[in-house]
């Protein structure tokens, strides 16, 4: 129970959520709710492990699991935005097929063995820093600095830029957007594929760094649809999400290291002796988030604040007023 | 209260090239034909107003022009050159810009987000401040007051406005199409854009002006197009040459008879009565603070203002679809304020509401359905727990009779009514609950003059009967003319009650945009003072 092994798991694994919740952010922000991440994040976990067994490179293997993330969302986009098809629908239905193909896919892949994973850091100089050094910039996976980056940028990019203006104009008032010229489907299209690339990368970023392996759906056990929940506890800002991604994932791990030891805290560990125990400990984060998320969309609605205005509404150009 | 047009511009390029000339215009609709063969030019320097009623093909014509819609035939000049928009983008590049009536604004950025969207300016770094000082420099120049850093939601709807004029201007529009801009203004606010055109009409802009307003199409065009079905039925005429009485004609293919026939005011007991009743928007803001008003028997009590200054919330409290934060409204002796929807119908209060697709009818279902939908649960429609549908018809259909409801049978889905048998449809229902309260919001926008006439008829007809009428609504006139007694309403309190005889509009038209009258003319406390 070390915290800053617990802080710094937390920040590992987190990553994985960092990069599918930024996505959904972005596809959300462009108006289209894609409840698909499961799914794209097992498509690109299956395919980046099985192209780094058959070829023995994971960097090869990164890329097309970003690859098929992004495929996969693509197929999202076809479905909402060109026929204007039920969003939630088209989203879960993407869930089941990437969750039905992934296991297709994977059949062998869980007795692979050992691959070679993406290389870890130390960043020397900052690691050295007290406290932080530690948790933030020792034996890290390359991944992991790769998500320090995208989050400062991703959120640069939405608030301080013309596409990023544009960005938030198309998930807020599309007609709007559409009169002055702005190429509505196009972008719309743009941002759900990106969306899916960052669910395809945590999916990669899973088998290829964080927990390597092909476990069927436990590979991501649940972990898009956390990524679905976080974008609402984020109110649609990266930086929020980073910080969740982190304290959900270093929350899960303390929760971890409360089943190791027979004696927690100079008492008996019930955790330990009763392993019907650990299921419910395994099961209160989920529970945290739940409470989270009542809390903040409550408040949310209340003043109607966060979620883009035009989030899950198909834009018809053209439509005649009244 | 407008001045009337300065000295008609002897515009020396009159005789040159037209900045707009359209040719043998058409456009059809699904069933309709919304353009048939029009004709129209507009001439460098000018303001020329397109006149017609709802449906005419007023704003069809324009958006043709804007390249929002492609004719079905025709030919379209600007400034001499034949062009063919593709979309409201090609105009803009053109040097047009069209400020619809319902704004293109994406309300949660600020007015200088909005005023760049869609620009290719700049390439990737943002920088805002930068870009307000060019935007609040080019209101400045043109008289449009607006706080470039406000965000759009927090702005009044005059205030949208600007912003919408501002963005064609920042991309040097030089022809400005604005549709029923006044339809949302207070009377001040329409004089501050009269202003603002005329000073960009003299600068060498030229303004399309679509209306179905007499009045204020002879104080601020030059010319006038009216249009009536589709064509033209005068091409261009000087305003100084009409009046009001020719160009209704024209307009509406009849004489149109402009008094309304009213019986004499005899109040009976109060009916409704609001005590300091406080209320919140759905942003959770102050949307009512502190309302008090009684309204008698056979009485019509006018609320005007501008939109947003609490009407909405004011009519949701009294038919229980918000919950008051304080304060007591009592129908007939009984509390309706933070108590359910069927309270308030038990009490015989009456909604019109503004939304009709969304709050006043269930679009997907039939007229016999929506028409029921206050007296489902008693007989002879309800059965017990059963609903008689032979009942159902018998009643439904007396009513379509009794209203004039235009639909092929009560069976027809009620989606498929146009605005003004829809609100025939809300009225039939809520005046056969036999109203001892009427709560009208906005009951005649949008509706063409025929429909306009038999909903005020109705509502007068309430009147005579004995109900009490709380009408609001953002046209004032309309409110003059039904109206006993006038209430004005500004960001949500009470801030003026005067007899509607003897009302100024100046005076209504100044607290309503948040000015303060002399007191003789309103009382501090006007709401709490009546008797």
């Amino acid at each position: 129970m070390d915290p800053t092994i617990i802080l710094a798991a937390g920040v590992s694994s987190g990553t994985v959520l960092l990069f599918a919740a930024v996505g959904e952010i972005l596809a959300e922000r462009a108006g289209v709710l894609n409840l698909g991440v499961e799914g794209m994040m097992l498509i690109g976990a299956v395919a980046a492990f099985g192209t780094a067994v058959a070829t023995g490179n994971p960097w090869l293997g990164l890329v097309v699991g970003t690859l098929a993330g992004g495929l996969l969302a693509l197929l999202h986009a076809v479905i909402t935005i060109s026929f204007q098809a039920e969003q939630v629908v088209s989203g879960l239905a993407l869930t089941f097929l990437g969750t039905g193909l992934a296991r297709v896919a994977g059949e062998d892949l869980s007795k692979a063995g050992a691959i070679a994973l993406l290389p870890t850091a130390t960043i020397p100089g900052l690691s050295a820093i007290p406290v932080l050094g530690p948790i933030l910039f020792t034996g890290q996976s390359i991944l992991v600095y790769v998500g320090f980056a995208v989050v400062p940028v991703t959120w640069w990019w939405i608030a301080r830029t013309r596409p990023g203006l544009h960005l938030r104009a198309i998930g807020e008032s599309p007609t709007a957007a559409d009169t002055l010229g702005v190429a509505v489907y196009r972008l719309r299209y743009a941002y759900v594929v990106v969306g899916g690339l960052f669910a395809g990368l945590a999916g990669a970023t899973i088998t290829l760094a964080i927990s390597p392996g092909w476990f069927g759906d436990l590979t991501t056990s649940g972990q898009g649809w956390i990524a679905v929940a976080l974008v609402i506890f984020a109110q649609w800002s990266p930086i929020r999400a980073a910080l969740g991604a982190y304290a959900f994932a270093a929350i899960r791990r303390m929760l971890l290291d409360i089943q190791g030891p027979e004696q927690l805290f100079g008492v008996r560990n019930p955790f330990y002796y009763d392993h019907t125990l650990t299921f419910f400990l395994e099961m209160l984060p989920y529970l945290l988030i739940i409470a989270v998320l009542v809390a903040v969309s409550g408040e949310a609605m209340r003043k109607r604040i966060g979620a883009p205005a035009a989030l899950g509404v198909p834009y018809v150009r053209g439509e005649r007023g009244q | 209260m407008i001045a009337a047009p300065d000295a008609p511009l002897p515009t020396p390029d009159a005789a040159a090239v037209p900045a707009v000339e359209l040719r043998g215009i058409v456009k059809r609709f699904p069933g309709v034909v919304a353009n048939d063969g029009v004709d129209f030019d507009l001439r460098v320097g000018e303001i020329h107003a397109l006149l017609g009623e709802n449906g005419a093909g007023k704003s069809t014509l324009m958006n043709v022009l804007d390249g929002l819609y492609r004719p079905d035939a025709g030919e379209i000049r600007v400034l001499g050159r034949a062009v063919e928009f593709r979309s409201p983008r090609d105009a803009i590049a053109a040097g047009l810009g069209m400020v619809h009536q319902h704004f293109a604004l994406v309300p949660t950025q600020t007015v200088t987000e909005n005023v760049l969207l869609g620009l290719a300016r700049p390439r990737l770094r943002l920088d805002l401040r930068h870009f307000d000082e060019e935007v609040a420099d080019l209101a400045r120049r043109h008289g449009l007051a607006v706080d470039p850093r406000a965000r759009v939601w927090q702005l009044s709807v005059g205030e949208q406005q600007r912003v919408e004029i501002l963005k064609m201007l920042y991309r040097g529009a030089r022809i400005l199409i604005l549709d029923e801009p006044t339809a949302v203004l207070a009377p001040q606010e329409a004089a501050d854009l009269f202003r603002t055109l005329r000073a960009m009409v003299a600068g060498g802009s030229s303004v399309v002006f679509i209306s179905h307003k007499l009045g204020e199409v002879g104080q601020i065009a030059d010319r006038v197009t009216v249009m009536r079905r589709g064509r033209v039925t005068a091409a261009g005429v000087a305003t100084r040459t009409t009046t009001p009485a020719g160009l209704a004609r024209l307009m509406v293919g009849r004489e149109v008879v402009e008094a309304i026939e009213r019986s004499p005011f005899a109040p009976g007991p109060v009916v409704l009565r609001l005590r300091d009743v406080a209320a919140e928007s759905d942003r959770g803001l102050p949307a009512l603070r502190g309302v008090s008003l009684e309204v008698r028997a056979g009485e019509i009590l006018g609320v005007a203002g501008v939109a947003g200054n609490g009407q909405s919330e004011l009519a949701q409290v009294m038919t229980g679809l918000r919950r008051c934060t304080a304060g007591s409204i009592v129908v007939d002796g009984g509390e309706v304020g933070n108590r359910a929807p069927r309270e308030a119908i038990g009490r015989r209060v009456a909604h019109v509401p503004e939304d009709r697709t969304g709050v006043g009818t269930a679009p997907d279902l039939s007229v016999a359905d929506n028409l029921i939908m206050k007296s489902y649960r008693e007989p002879p429609v309800a059965r017990r727990w059963s609903i008689d549908r032979g009942a159902v018809r018998r009643f439904a259909n007396r009513l379509r009779e009794a209203y004039a409801i235009a639909a092929p049978s009560v069976e027809t889905e009620a989606r498929l009514l146009s605005g003004g048998n829809l609100q025939r449809l809300i009225l039939a229902r809520e005046i056969a609950s036999e109203p001892r309260l009427m709560v009208a919001v906005q009951p005649t926008r949008g509706l063409d003059v025929g429909a306009i006439a038999t909903v005020h008829r109705l509502l007068l007809d309430q009147r005579a009967a004995g109900a009490a009428t709380l009408l609001i609504s953002e046209d004032l006139d309309e409110i003059l003319a039904l109206a006993d007694r006038v209430a004005v309403i500004y960001e949500g309190r009470i801030v003026g009650l005067f007899d509607a005889a003897a009302a100024d509009v100046a005076t209504i038209g100044l607290l309503m945009t948040g000015g303060s009258a002399t007191p003789a003319a309103a009382p501090g406390d006007a709401g709490r003072s009546v008797p």
